[in-house]
């Protein structure tokens, strides 16, 4: 195989120790906060918590010692055979025009991606038994995952995924309720105390993720550990919710304070993103800190203010209230253009056709680079992939790898990988023709006319960046750089993901059944009644009954003793 | 003998909102009013199954997310911080309402997502929403019967599936829905009779919508009342919501029930009671952790797996399709074809062949 893939395998112990299941001395938990002011007014947070673990879940004897590592996501690694576990659930759309590209992108919705080990068989069982098992643990309704919108990409993600990207999902706090007690120091102290719901989902955009992977430990990489990341990215719009000055502070964001580290945490930080205010001409951090750090993060060297919770003196102040006086004026200019941007929009009119455009922007002055796109389209949508145009600045633009997987009726859905070359400075757009089916009536929702989610479409890239990348993954870095390991210096990897669409199907009308009974049975009781009756009824003659003139006559006559007329 | 106590060691809740869209946001708020009540009393997440139809909180048109009010003035947020939904959305169907019940759910279902109830728990069973005379509506597209319920709750005593059972509804008509039960042990209380309909309290301009049923309303009110140690019982249970305050008239049905209801506590339904044992023996426990064997074990070099392979995947060998036999139809295919052949050109030509 010409991939290299980590194994995880248990590190060589000494004799005299207990193996496996005793867990590291040194304390693996890491949390920390991105506070990145955006150029629209809108203030971008970013929470990681990271806990690392030495222990081999591949091996025969059950691990039955947790400490930092949650039991619940554990026991589901070591049942499942899972290798890797990415989960996120996201409420709103990121908007990378305003915003920029975040830290870890996510698409709005549920996403769940899970590779799996090399020894497990029966992946399509395990499958169904993971995402009914984790569906209760984060209470949602991942349950709704089965083969007819599950796809295995051949290339977009690393080999051997299976992966699910969900259309709709509501994303409430009974789905961080969950996902805060896997946190090791619950809600109760360090960072996790800001995460109050009340104002985590009156933002504009609000997403929270579990990853799970073997992480190599030191230089050599010869021993791998697991690492579990907890992230929660929020985007507050403060002209929204009701902030009139153009100031904020932790407690005004998130109606919490900071009052002490997570004990168990090894490091505990806050990096407020100062490089565009080098000279402290927009904003003014208060209470103010000697500590500066620098990260290449996103093809950029940025930097920032950093404050240590687990100092003491972090919280000399009085409820460690951090004032921004920021004044905004319009420097839409100045903002970095995010080199790759992607739309997608649902073209055509009527219930019965249509049309999916993709658009890749590459806003890159002079040099192009490829991108891979994973299209997975439920399977009411026929797509007509003889209809499926590629162009960029008006000429065709021929992909150089596509893997496309038709549908098969309520078993799977489409699956079209691709890859293009985007020349520079230039808008791709890609075109596909489809037709709507009309679906049983049983499998319509019980609201079918508000219309039906196609998940969003996945950009993968290697994006040229401006300054060199660190290539030596093992150093200790913050978290918000690390995530994703750069191989070479000159590029960094970025995912975008579009928005999903919502698309009409012919809807039925519901009441027709009803209608159909009451008709067939008015026709046939009147029509058989009325054959019935021609039929089986006999005719009598009779006389009319007479006048009144007649009849007077007829009784006077009786009267007389005269026979009547 | 007259058992006034209920022998009970474990108590459940299923909670249950049916109805769908912003203009039912009160029905959400009766069924979290009443999780709030249970969860403060004692029962925890993980004996209550709390069944939402729809998401009011997180809702585009909540003027305040993640919140669900239950007062006008927004005074009370029953919706939390600490809220646990197991049911959401389209998957609040009768047919899972069902085999909640009945406990026959497939294999891989999550804990969270099960009534594993026993012969000596007490269940409390709560359902809102919109209802007519025999019927309740779920989501707006099915229903389910008070036949089918009493039907469930006798699947349920076969079984053994509970000590004693709490029905309450809030719904228009609910008095119909208990008419049919015919199973032991089950005490059962509606919002109103037959003919009648269940009105909401109040609406709040600043959300737009009503935002409690009345009966529900002076229930919470009543509940809020009630500590752990209480001693209120089923009869002041019954008084709640008379009809100047409801305008609907409450019913209640105990003639399946063995106990006087005089006699049974709030808190055997609405709480959660256990029976904690003292000892002052000592236990040994066995060191489980065995040691393990220094053997050499082989050691790989990993790095990370390149996330975007260009050279490889436009290199990349199509995936083998695996073969699989032919199927029904292209037997039976070939078999008349087959056998139109021979019988035109006769069988005399078959041993030519084999």
């Amino acid at each position: 195989e010409a991939n290299a893939v980590i194994i995880p395998q248990c590190s060589h112990i000494p004799p005299g120790r207990r193996g496996c299941l005793m867990e590291t001395t040194v304390s693996p938990n890491k949390e920390e906060l991105v506070i990145r002011p955006l150029h629209s007014g809108d203030i971008y947070t970013s929470f990681q918590f990271r806990t690392l673990w030495e222990t081999d879940f591949t091996r025969e004897n059950k691990v039955s010692h947790y400490r930092l590592f949650p039991k619940s996501l554990g026991q589901v690694i070591s049942k499942f055979s899972v290798r890797e576990l990415h989960i996120s659930f996201t409420q709103g759309y990121w908007r990378t025009m305003q915003w920029g590209q975040p830290y870890l992108p996510s698409p709005p919705g549920a996403e769940l991606w899970v590779w799996f080990q090399d020894s497990l068989t029966d992946v399509d069982g395990t499958w169904k038994e993971l995402t009914n098992v984790l569906s209760g643990i984060f209470c949602a309704s991942l349950n709704f995952i089965d083969s007819t919108n599950t796809v295995q990409p051949s290339a977009s993600f690393k080999p051997l995924g299976i992966g699910n990207v969900t259309d709709h999902q509501i994303v409430c706090t009974e789905n961080l309720t969950p996902w805060k007690k896997l946190l090791p120091c619950g809600s109760k102290a360090g960072l996790a105390v800001l995460l109050k719901s009340e104002k985590l989902f009156h933002s504009s955009f609000h997403s929270q993720a579990v990853h799970i992977r073997p992480v190599c430990k030191d230089d050599q990489c010869k021993t791998t550990s697991w690492e579990l990341r907890q992230t929660l990215n929020v985007v507050f719009d403060l002209h929204n919710s009701g902030q009139g000055k153009n100031e904020w502070s932790l407690f005004k964001m998130f109606s919490r304070t900071l009052t002490e580290a997570c004990p168990v945490a090894s490091s505990s930080k806050i990096y407020i993103d100062i490089t565009d205010n080098s000279q402290g001409e927009q904003f003014e951090l208060s209470p103010a800190t000697p500590l500066l750090s620098q990260a290449v993060v996103l093809g950029d060297r940025r930097t920032f203010s950093v404050y240590d919770l687990t100092q003491q003196i972090t919280f000399g102040t009085i409820c460690n209230v951090l004032k921004l006086p920021v004044t905004y004026s319009a420097h839409a200019g100045d903002m970095l253009r995010p080199l790759l941007h992607a739309e997608r929009y649902v073209a055509g009119y009527g219930l019965q056709t249509g049309e999916i455009h993709t658009l890749m922007y590459n806003n890159h002055p002079y040099r192009s680079f490829p991108v891979l796109l994973l299209d997975s389209v439920p399977w009411y949508l026929r797509l007509y992939i003889h209809t499926l145009t590629v162009t960029s600045k008006g000429k065709d633009n021929k992909p150089s790898y596509i893997h496309y997987q038709p549908s098969k009726d309520r078993v799977r859905p489409h699956l079209l990988e691709m890859l293009v070359q985007l020349p520079p400075n230039s808008v791709t757009e890609v075109t596909l023709q489809f037709e709507r089916a009309l679906l049983k009536w049983t499998e319509y929702t019980p609201d079918p006319n508000h219309g039906f989610y196609v998940g969003s479409s996945v950009i993968s890239s290697l994006v040229p960046s401006i300054v060199a990348m660190d290539t030596n993954n093992s150093r200790e870095r913050p978290l918000f750089s690390s995530f994703f390991p750069s191989k070479e210096e000159s590029s960094y990897f970025v995912r975008v993901y579009t928005e999903p669409l919502l698309v009409n199907l012919p809807t039925p009308d519901f009441s027709m059944p009803y209608n159909v009974i009451c008709l067939t049975c008015t026709v046939v009781a009147v029509g058989y009644g009325s054959l019935y009756n021609l039929l089986t009824r006999s005719f009598q003659i009779e006389e009319p009954s007479p006048g009144l003139a007649k009849r007077i006559a007829n009784i006077i006559r009786k009267m007389r003793g005269v026979p009547p007329l | 003998y007259i058992n006034i106590y209920s022998g009970h060691t474990n108590n459940w809740a299923v909670l249950v909102c049916t109805s769908r869209f912003w203009f039912n946001y009160r029905h959400v708020a009766n069924t979290l009013s009443v999780y709030r009540s249970v969860k403060r009393l004692g029962i925890p997440d993980s004996h209550i199954v709390l069944m939402l139809a729809d998401d009011m909180a997180c809702n585009h048109r909540n003027p305040k997310p993640a919140t669900v009010f239950s007062h006008k003035n927004m005074e009370l947020n029953v919706y939390g911080d600490d809220v646990e939904v197991d049911y959401r959305g389209y998957e609040v169907t009768v047919e899972n309402f069902l085999r909640i019940l009945t406990g026959r759910l497939p294999p891989s279902t999550p804990r969270s997502k099960r009534l594993l109830s026993d012969d000596r728990s007490n269940i409390l069973i709560y359902l809102t929403g919109h209802g007519g005379n025999g019927f309740l509506k779920f989501q707006d597209s099915e229903e389910i019967s008070n036949v089918e319920l009493a039907d469930a709750f006798e699947q349920m005593w076969q079984k053994r599936r509970y000590n004693e059972l709490l029905f309450i509804i809030d719904t228009c008509q609910g008095a119909s829905m208990y008419e049919r039960f015919y199973s032991p042990n089950l005490m059962a209380l509606a919002s109103s009779q037959v003919g009648e309909d269940s009105l909401s309290h109040q609406p709040d301009l600043a959300i737009g919508v009503h935002l409690m049923d009345r009966y529900t309303f002076y229930l919470l009110e009543f509940l809020e009342d009630i500590h752990p140690a209480s001693k209120t019982n089923m009869n002041d249970l019954f008084k709640v919501c008379p009809k100047s305050q409801c305008v609907s008239t409450p019913g209640h049905r105990t003639d399946l029930f063995l106990r006087d209801p005089g006699s049974v506590l709030i808190t055997d339904f609405f709480g959660s009671v256990r029976k904690v044992e003292l000892t002052m023996e000592t236990i040994n426990l066995t060191d489980p952790i065995e040691q393990l064997e220094s053997g050499e074990l082989q050691k790989e070099m990993h790095t990370y797996a390149d996330q975007l392979p260009v050279s490889e995947i436009i290199h990349q060998k199509p995936k083998q399709k695996d073969w699989h036999p032919p199927d029904g139809f292209i037997l039976g295919l070939w078999t008349l074809i087959l056998l139109v052949f021979f019988q035109t050109y006769g069988v005399k030509h078959l041993k030519h062949i084999f």
